[in-house]
């Protein structure tokens, strides 16, 4: 089987700092592989060069076997992108959002309303169509946010800390939205987060980031089972391969950042 | 044909003989006329989209109708009892109706830019980014948006002129010529707002461009009182100023009947919105660097 994305030494510098430090990983087509390490570890740099919105300073990346540097609208028909962030407009409702997306990838209206109501139904918005987004719960939020992302049909799904700042039965509510997408639809996911316990319950695979390398890759019961010591856990893992804790690591601004963010989604 | 499926055409079972055709499809590059048709449709949606927001929270035209509702009544009413001002067989109010428009527009206009800040910070940019449209055409969209929106403008300040009983030319050419103005003017205003947006990146330094550009865009220009009355190293400052070159279109069309320069103002506008708009599109991307 020929993996859906292929990532090759790569490397991103901002100025002096090394963000992404000579990082190699694969992940197989229907695999739900997740990226995991500290804020300030490299995950979103990552992220941010596959889905082709920075340029990486040196290495491959390849798409469904395709350079993700030379075909970038190519790459951005084959992928769905889910942001950190709250990213759904509020001021329109849940219908309108998914809409102005559709109409922007050009579909007849016909299939737009199609598959707009497919993925309300898919997601469990339908109820809430007509309302505006802002009267929505932030697990709504987000998974209209994955609608958004999937009306296209992508074949690999990017998010990038989709729990981030919910509570846990909206947080269930995403990665339920997520399982289903790739049960049903055979979509490959790529996730950040730094929930180690979630990673666990829901990935294939992960790779543990921490100050923009590779510290550790594989199944996640094969990375706790190195360890050599009942009950471990992705956490205990995370501290042996690095040597840290979970609470070093992010700068202040990133820290503030993320205590907007879970603000907003309330 | 497994259309309900999200991997689309490219669907699990028949992936093996399909995919690499289905892959070849998309590495087609696409004709000129496709590209053409793909920007017009995106240019528009982008334009929907902040149209549909004005929609749902049609507040903000009140509170933007306040501004020029006080010039008008407040300055234009004194300066028209002072006589300071040589305007002609015109009242000074009537003289300065079309230069109120043209103020209200530009300060409308020249803080949109913000808005992409806001995008931007909240991801939203970031999404429309990567979808598989064509990036210059959010830049266009927006400023048509922007444009679109402000004729709210010129609507508030017929009734307000109707209301105080200035003396406009009510013609149909000048009503219709008045408003392609304001489009023209609002999308130079608004496309110029983005870039300053793209180049400062936050909120804070954008506010203060954005408040020491309004004054002298203002003040150097022929909105409230004539080129004529100016010291040389003004008019000067008012011959290059964008505003100058609206006010006196839309004098023409609503006070005079006719703008004798019209030709030139038109061209202005247009080249200076063709500029803004290249070097925004041009830049549009690194504002998530």
């Amino acid at each position: 089987m020929r993996p859906m994305i292929e990532v090759e030494d790569l490397v991103k510098r901002f100025g002096d700092k090394v963000a992404v430090d000579h990082i190699t990983f694969s992940i197989q087509e229907g695999e739900a592989f997740g990226l995991l390490g500290p804020n300030g570890a490299g995950k979103t740099t990552t992220i941010r060069m596959l889905i082709t919105l920075i340029p990486p300073t040196s290495g491959q990346m390849r798409i469904a076997g395709l350079d993700v540097q030379r075909h970038k609208m190519v790459i951005r028909r084959l992928l769905g992108y889910v942001s950190q962030s709250l990213s759904a407009d509020s001021t329109l409702t849940g219908y309108e959002n998914l809409l102005v997306v559709a109409k922007l990838l050009g579909f007849p209206r016909q299939e737009r309303e199609q598959r707009i109501w497919e993925v309300l139904e898919l997601l469990n918005l339908r109820e809430a169509a007509h309302s505006l987004v802002r009267t929505y719960s932030g697990g709504m939020v987000r998974r209209l946010e994955i609608g958004q992302a999937i009306l296209h049909r992508p074949r690999i799904l990017i998010l990038d800390e989709p729990t981030i700042g919910l509570d846990p039965t909206a947080r269930r509510s995403v990665w339920e939205a997520l399982e289903l997408l790739r049960n049903q639809e055979h979509i490959t996911l790529l996730v950040t987060t730094h929930y180690m316990e979630e990673a666990d319950a829901y990935c294939q695979r992960v790779a543990i980031m921490d100050h923009g390398r590779i510290a550790a890759i594989g199944e996640p019961a094969a990375l706790k089972a190195s360890l050599d010591r009942p009950g471990a856990t992705l956490e205990d893992v995370f501290t042996s391969v690095t040597g840290n804790t979970l609470e070093s690591g992010g700068s202040y601004r990133e820290v503030r950042q993320l205590r907007r963010r879970a603000q907003r989604f309330g | 044909m497994k259309s309900d499926s999200y991997v689309g055409a490219l669907s699990v079972s028949d992936k093996s003989q399909r995919e690499g055709a289905d892959l070849k499809a998309l590495l087609r590059p696409p004709s000129p006329w496709e590209t053409i048709v793909t920007y017009v449709r995106c240019v528009l949606v982008v334009a929907e989209i902040e149209l549909r927001k004005l929609r749902h929270d049609p507040t903000e035209l009140l509170t933007r109708a306040v501004q020029p509702a006080l010039w008008l009544v407040i300055f234009g009413e004194a300066f028209s009892r002072l006589h300071a001002i040589p305007t002609g067989s015109v009242s000074y109010l009537t003289f300065m109706t079309p230069g109120i428009l043209a103020q209200s527009l530009m300060f409308v206009s020249i803080f949109y830019g913000l808005s992409i800040i806001w995008e931007r910070d909240a991801g939203i940019l970031q999404k429309f980014l990567v979808l598989p449209v064509p990036r210059a055409s959010f830049v266009t969209g927006k400023g048509l948006g922007a444009a679109v929106r402000s004729l709210t403008q010129a609507v508030i300040i017929f009734l307000l002129a109707l209301l105080l009983g200035v003396h406009l030319q009510w013609s149909l050419i000048g009503i219709i010529g008045s408003l392609l103005a304001v489009l023209v003017a609002a999308s130079f205003f608004s496309t110029l707002s983005m870039l300053i947006a793209i180049l400062v990146k936050t909120r804070e330094r954008f506010m203060g461009i954005g408040q020491v550009l309004t004054m002298p865009l203002f003040f150097a220009s022929n909105a409230i009182y004539p080129l004529a009355i100016m010291p040389d190293w003004l008019r000067i400052l008012a011959q290059i100023n964008p505003l100058s070159y609206t006010v006196d279109l839309l004098r023409g069309f609503l006070v005079v009947g006719t703008a004798p320069d019209a030709l030139l103002d038109w061209g202005v506008l247009l080249l200076a919105v063709i500029v803004a708009q290249a070097l925004a599109a041009a830049t549009y991307q690194s504002i998530v660097l």
